[in-house]
């Protein structure tokens, strides 16, 4: 235990003294955080070069190859196929999906009725609280050949029922991640919206501004810093799906919606490719990195 | 903002038709879960009975997933809380050296996709022999979980004021004295925040144990669910949507709890007031 005598010492040995103490405080945190989060990361980059393997010769004698993992991607048709069905995930379901709706969302309820307000939000809410499992669960069983959108379908129209996880398994997938994720940016937005002070936009009324100038000119600059900062946390949230898209559709049908997680996880735990499977990893990890270090730029945050 | 009351009666019709969007896949799990013949499509059911939830409540092997998710997630939760409370302690309270890097370091992390480190960290438990094993599992979910948590709390701490720790102090109580009797009662509502955010995350989780835990009794609700129904294809729509309402709920109440712990507010400002 501390003397409390320091409290009153030269600032110098209190400084000391708080650094041993900061020390004691931050050592379980460092060893979990070394343990379990910054060696995977190091061990990421390592493994990348190594071949690998779950079982077979390989298993035995691990090897350093060099690049050959990185020459390998050059000439892997998947793996384009995987960027690019990661581009178009993340694009329309983090940029155009989730951020813009949530942003209609949260601009249209402004100023309505609180209780109106509040069915609105617990709507949209509950489908961001359910496990993402169950959010899977729900959207196959809503798509299904004779679930409740083919029966709205079928009901109203004399369209056939349509196979949708087959037919659209991309647009099936990004759909059921905008239905899940859209709270987060409408949570976000509702706050930044809720901050803008009302003489603002009065005074522009006042000036005889039409309402699409209000929003375009006043309103979208004023949630700019919103906008940049929900933009890169849903992203970097998009990167990483694999639950949800594996249970909806395992990356199928044939390489569909195989993003880069679910072709990380392919090839190192069915094909048993370690090695290979965390030279793919390493692309999701400095994706993510940069976004991260993006973010904290413009965030600017004070620590 | 003034709109004319054709635009507000659009505005209520484009969020109502969202709201129904947002609650009919949801709906349909609700309704099929008390039906007794539940089909795939939402329907009014023919007659209501609550069999479905006493067949999944039956099966010992779903109320054992329930105890290990148990288990798993209010393990983790509590390691977390505990290691980012001392954590937070001397981010909010010292000056010491390396205060930021720590903090950017954790800031980093945040928000970095932990599916990419799956592999490595999968090769890492079979070196150590920790596959399989539930403890090693909760521990690198709390490592996980740590850089949020830290975070969180620390913002949480620095709004206690330090004066009401300078007092007990005074009176002569040691800092960890004055963590456990004056900080940690202020820090209640941060404490069950951070609390309720790890184990709704950890108990939503499929990833982590589906990769690391291999004995099938050893599973997690999460990854039983999937089993269960996932790979048999959908049959029983009823039961699914029972164990799947189960399943879902004790994480639906605790965020709701959160909500009303968090609307009352942190007023720490009148307890220096005394």
């Amino acid at each position: 235990m501390e003397n409390r005598n320091s409290m009153t010492d030269t600032s110098k040995r209190k400084k000391l003294s708080d650094n041993v103490k900061s020390s004691i405080f931050l050592s379980p945190a460092w060893i979990l955080l070394l343990v379990f989060f910054l060696t995977p990361m190091v061990l990421t980059i390592i493994f990348s070069f190594t071949n690998l393997a779950l079982t077979g010769a390989q298993a035995q004698n691990l090897r350093f190859i060099g690049f050959d993992n990185f020459i390998k991607m050059f000439n892997d048709v998947n793996l384009y196929n995987s960027i690019a069905k990661t581009l178009i995930f993340v694009l329309f379901s983090a940029i155009l999906g989730q951020c813009f709706l949530g942003f209609l969302i949260a601009f249209l309820m402004k100023g309505k009725n609180a209780t109106f307000r509040r069915i609105i939000g617990i709507a949209v809410i509950a489908a961001w609280v359910t496990p993402e499992v169950v959010v899977a669960f729900s959207w196959v069983a809503f798509l299904g050949d004779s679930g409740t959108l083919n029966s709205i379908i079928t009901s109203i129209s004399d369209i056939e029922a349509i196979a949708f996880l087959f037919e659209y398994p991309m647009v099936s997938v990004v759909v059921a991640n905008i239905w899940r994720g859209t709270a987060f940016s409408m949570m976000a937005f509702q706050t930044a919206l809720d901050d803008i002070p009302v003489e603002v936009e009065e005074a522009a009324i006042m000036d005889g501004a039409t309402r699409w100038k209000i929003v375009w000119n006043i309103t979208i600059p004023m949630v700019k810093g919103t906008i940049t900062t929900n933009l890169m946390l849903v992203t970097l949230q998009t990167l990483g799906v694999f639950t949800l898209i594996y249970t909806m559709t395992g990356g199928g049908p044939g390489n569909d919606t195989m993003t880069l997680p679910v072709y990380m996880y392919q090839q190192a735990f069915v094909s048993y490719q370690l090695g290979y499977g965390t030279a793919i990893s390493l692309i999701i990890l400095t994706i993510g990195a940069i976004f991260s270090i993006l973010y904290m730029k413009f965030l600017k945050v004070k620590v | 903002m003034k709109i004319g009351k054709t635009e507000k009666f659009v505005h209520h019709a484009i969020l109502s038709f969202m709201a129904i969007l947002f609650i009919l896949p949801l709906l349909w799990m609700l309704v099929a879960s008390v039906d007794t013949s539940a089909i795939q499509s939402l329907k009014i059911p023919e007659a209501l009975t609550l069999d479905n939830y006493k067949s999944v409540l039956e099966d010992p092997s779903i109320i054992r997933s329930f105890v290990v998710g148990l288990f798993l997630s209010g393990g983790q939760s509590i390691i977390v809380v505990f290691i980012s409370v001392l954590a937070a302690y001397p981010l909010s309270r010292y000056k010491a050296n390396y205060k930021k890097p720590f903090l950017y370091t954790i800031l980093f992390l945040t928000s970095l996709p932990m599916t990419a480190v799956i592999v490595p960290v999968f090769q890492l438990f079979l070196l150590l022999n920790f596959v399989d094993s539930l403890w090693a599992v909760m521990l690198f979910l709390s490592g996980t979980s740590l850089p949020y948590a830290i975070w969180m709390m620390k913002n949480f701490m620095d709004s206690v004021p330090v004066e009401l720790e300078e007092s007990a102090w005074i009176d002569g109580a040691s800092v960890w004295q004055g963590i456990q009797k004056v900080v940690s009662p202020l820090m209640v509502p941060g404490i069950f925040t951070v609390l309720i955010f790890t184990y709704t995350g950890s108990w939503g989780n499929f990833f982590v144990p589906y990769i690391l835990i291999q004995s099938p009794d050893k599973m997690p609700a999460s990854v039983t669910i999937f089993q269960f129904f996932g790979n048999y294809g959908l049959v029983n729509y009823g039961q699914l949507a029972a164990f799947s309402v189960l399943y879902s709920a004790p994480i639906v109440l605790l965020y709701y709890l959160s909500q009303r712990y968090m609307s009352k507010g942190f007023s720490f400002g009148g307890a220096s007031k005394g």
